[in-house]
């Protein structure tokens, strides 16, 4: 039970913060992302000040033997950079730059009622699921309990 | 930089920053989002609850910032429905086969200082720049 509002009111901190840094606003993230146009790099101020505040807080963080409200923390374990990775980035980076939202903000923009919304976020939902056919995917990422 | 907005832009970032570090201290969980949810597709249960309340909670943040500012925040497409499916369908694939969006790479892998991360963040950039510059001022210019 305390979990689950510990997750829900982090969710609403994150909605919040993405809705006033406008990461919600396919406009903006496009001005910013538009380097030859009118650059607005208001989105690297806002990548800059989250990065900021994670940087030191998850360092005393994951200091700590485990969560408030769990046993571990679930940590991805791969490390190496391939193809997988940066080809699939490279992918999700043209979908952003063609409409301008990424998946935080696809979803927080569903509050604005616009219909582009419902309909970028049903895309997403069926490319994740498309997923799986990507030449040589495997299994979903592990994730590992660090022993408390 | 006429539209330039330092100042809602770090505030807002913070925030994010804030979010992810409560979940991670309080539940342990990384705030990627395109991650939390794929996790629900299929839904397993024991592992749903946290991942549809913090979805929620985007959502009610949303409302919260509306309510507060006491209008609807207007948000505007520059593409059409075919674009906007397939910039949907690309960012599904792309954030599955690449293990990550701008949470879970940018935020959180940043701030856990992860190379791999790193290296996804700035592939995602480069291409939504490339992809913005290819839409504004080769195709459309």
């Amino acid at each position: 039970m305390i979990r689950n509002i510990a997750a829900l009111i982090s969710g609403v901190v994150f909605g919040l913060g993405l809705t006033v840094s406008q990461m919600t606003n396919p406009d903006k993230v496009l001005a910013f992302l538009d380097v030859g146009g009118a650059w607005d790099p208001s989105l690297l101020l806002v990548l800059a000040g989250a990065v900021t505040v994670t940087v030191v807080a998850f360092r005393f963080v994951l200091k700590r033997p485990q969560p408030v409200f769990e046993k571990g923390f679930y940590l991805p374990t791969r490390k190496s950079i391939d193809r997988k990775l940066l080809g699939g980035s490279a992918v999700f980076g043209v979908g952003w730059g063609l409409v301008g939202l990424c998946p935080g903000p696809a979803i927080t923009s569903l509050a604005f009622g616009n219909t582009e919304s419902f309909i970028f976020l049903g895309s997403m939902i069926a490319g994740s699921a498309l997923a799986h056919f990507w030449p040589r995917q495997v299994e979903e990422e592990t994730e590992v309990l660090q022993p408390a | 930089m006429e539209n330039f907005t330092p100042v809602s832009a770090i505030i807002g970032g913070a925030m994010i920053g804030v979010a992810s570090s409560m979940l991670l201290v309080l539940s342990g969980r990384l705030a990627g989002i395109s991650g939390i949810l794929a996790g629900l597709l299929p839904p397993r249960r024991g592992d749903m609850d946290w991942r549809i309340l913090f979805i929620g909670g985007l959502l009610l943040g949303a409302v919260a910032y509306q309510v507060f500012a006491g209008e609807v925040y207007e948000v505007s497409f520059s593409l059409g429905w075919p674009a906007i499916v397939i910039g949907g369908l690309l960012t599904g694939i792309g954030t599955r086969v690449g293990s990550g969006c701008t949470s879970g790479h940018g935020v959180c892998g940043l701030g856990r200082l992860s190379p791999r991360s790193t290296a996804a963040t700035i592939t995602f950039i480069v291409a939504g720049g490339l992809t913005v510059f290819v839409v504004r001022h080769v195709v459309g210019g």
